[in-house]
């Protein structure tokens, strides 16, 4: 497997495009009202390359290690020189949960939808939170709930989301 | 090691006000309630506080309840962080800044109105860039979410059952039946109920979730010498501990080897070290319980059961009266009121005092602990 690394746009912490949104800015929803992420300058990048329909997580170029949720040095050699490596997009679901109302107006419509953690092929301990759904840009609640299953493997995809490309997750045809 | 917390302080007042879904006052003047009832409780006069301690999510600062209850020169003052992870660490900084001579009487509360106030999670303008941007845009928006995401894995690993959950729920409603002041004293659960029950997000259905109350507690912690002189049996802090995991995530603790091994384990290793006694000393113990699969781990984590046990642990009314560790006797965060975890701690003293509306025969150990999920604390208390 090619895992190509590169440097993040913002590895000096100076992220440009989408991710100058501020945590305190009412407008951090879609016109539905689906919450946007917020991002802080470690995760910038995430989104930066989500955005061109990459799949990247955070790694020390000292010893390697991939690290998530993204932060400022390496937790195992406290290196600062971080890069983003390009994942295959596979994974497994470690667990899910079927929310049901109360919940915020935009999700309530969609409810009782799934949101499942994967655990990354490269790294099982990354477990990204999304949705599984059956086409990148249907609702949350496309899959029915005979179809979740902890240990189901899926593959990445990308939808649109107000000025945001989110990951959402496939189930990988058997 | 020369200096030691164990019993090196007591708590000696209590106070609170009535739990409901909505009650009239600011939760200034109900910190304030709670805060004058504690003293009464203690018998020691308000100038007299010099320290106070309680959490970040506070809305009330020292400096609002210090003038209109009429405290003296304040010398100590904390707040713990985490939400309800804070609860017993309010105690512990009173029990660390008295022992070492910073303060004489220390007053740690928690008010709250989040029985008719805002549910945090609705806020859509203020959110925590870090983690949110991992989990809230994908539909992960409330603290039952987040821990229903461990529960089922907890439940997938181990062969915890609904069952299981609902052995906690039960033992919880059935303490809250015995007791007057409890939100849900004359409200019976059954099984039906709960396996009927509409859900809240799956696997966690309404009863796994502890209520929404308006309302406020206190304390208050002084030296052992100055307890005995005050009006109710001293009830002695014997160890303290908080707990905040390597490569712990708070609430959504999921990107580390193990995220079923929370903060519960890192508190639980420090506060026996420091004890004179162990977990099957524990005559009854309040365990954090805004959620009811944080029992089963809090369980695992203090050293009741093993690794995968906890959920058969409830079996067997073993959290019941009689059983083999009575819990949150007044009814807990589930059925009494939650309060951030505060009104566990004045049980666990009514119950060293003998005073309990679900008293435990003879009980003179107990543990107290805080959120199990978030970076956390627990206290040892002994009559």
């Amino acid at each position: 497997m090619t895992e190509p690394s590169t440097t993040g746009p913002s590895a000096t912490g100076a992220a440009t495009g989408p991710s100058t949104t501020t945590p305190s800015t009412p407008g951090a929803t879609t016109a539905e009202g689906l919450l946007l992420p917020v991002p802080d300058e470690d995760g910038a990048p995430f989104w930066e390359y989500a955005a061109r329909g990459e799949l990247r997580v955070q790694a020390c170029a000292s010893c390697g290690r991939l690290r998530f949720p993204p932060r400022p040095c390496c937790p195992h050699c406290q290196s600062f020189d971080a890069q983003w490596r390009l994942m295959s997009g596979r994974g497994r679901i470690w667990s899910f949960v079927r929310p049901h109302p109360p919940l915020l107006p935009a999700y309530a419509e969609q409810a009782p939808y799934n949101v499942v953690l994967v655990e990354l092929a490269e790294d099982p301990r990354i477990r990204l939170a999304g949705n599984l759904v059956t086409a990148p840009d249907a609702p949350l609640d496309s899959v029915g709930p005979d179809r979740l299953r902890i240990g189901a493997r899926v593959q990445v995809a990308f939808a649109r989301l107000g000025g945001f490309s989110v990951p959402r997750w496939l189930l990988e045809k058997a | 090691m020369a200096a030691t917390l164990k019993d090196a302080t007591a708590i000696v007042g209590i106070g609170q006000t009535p739990f409901a879904k909505r009650l009239p006052q600011t939760e200034k003047e109900l910190a304030c309630r709670a805060i004058l009832a504690a003293l009464d409780d203690a018998g020691i006069a308000p100038s007299e506080v010099d320290a106070f301690a309680s959490y970040t999510m506070e809305e009330t600062d020292e400096v609002e309840v210090a003038k209109a209850i009429g405290a003296g020169d304040v010398t100590f003052f904390s707040k713990v962080g985490y939400g309800g992870g804070g609860s017993c660490a309010t105690v512990g900084h009173l029990a660390a800044a008295v022992a070492t001579g910073q303060a004489s009487v220390g007053v740690a509360w928690r008010s709250r109105k989040r029985g008719s106030g805002p549910r945090p999670w609705r806020n859509t303008a203020v959110q925590l860039p870090t983690p949110g941007q991992w989990t809230r845009p994908f539909g992960l928006l409330r603290p039952a979410d987040e821990i229903g995401m461990l529960a089922r894995r907890y439940m997938h690993e181990y062969g915890a059952t609904r069952d299981h959950l609902f052995n906690v729920a039960l033992a919880c409603r059935n303490r809250a039946n015995q007791n007057p002041a409890a939100m849900m004293y004359e409200r019976p659960l059954t099984r039906e109920m709960y396996m009927t029950a509409r859900w809240i997000s799956e696997p966690l259905c309404l009863y796994d979730n502890c209520l929404e109350t308006d309302g406020a507690l206190a304390c208050v912690v002084v030296s052992a010498e100055r307890a005995r002189d005050c009006r109710h049996r001293p009830v002695y802090v014997h160890s303290v501990a908080q707990g905040l995991p390597a490569q712990h995530h708070g609430m959504v603790n999921y990107w580390n080897d193990d995220p079923l091994t929370g903060p519960a384990w890192t508190a639980a290793r420090h506060l026996w070290k420091q004890a004179d006694f162990g977990p099957q000393d524990v005559d009854v113990a309040q365990i954090y319980d805004a959620f009811t699969p944080l029992i089963p781990l809090s369980l695992e984590g203090y050293g009741f059961c093993g690794r995968g046990e906890g959920g058969a642990f409830t079996e067997g009314g073993a959290l019941e009266i009689g059983g083999r560790l009575p819990l949150n006797t007044a009814g807990g965060g589930l059925s009494e009121a939650y309060v951030h975890g505060f009104n566990l701690i004045n049980e666990g003293v009514r119950q060293l005092r003998g005073v309990s509306t679900a008293q435990v025969p003879d009980a003179a150990t107990c543990l107290v602990t805080a959120g199990e999920g978030v970076p956390t604390s627990a206290i040892l208390l002994r009559a």
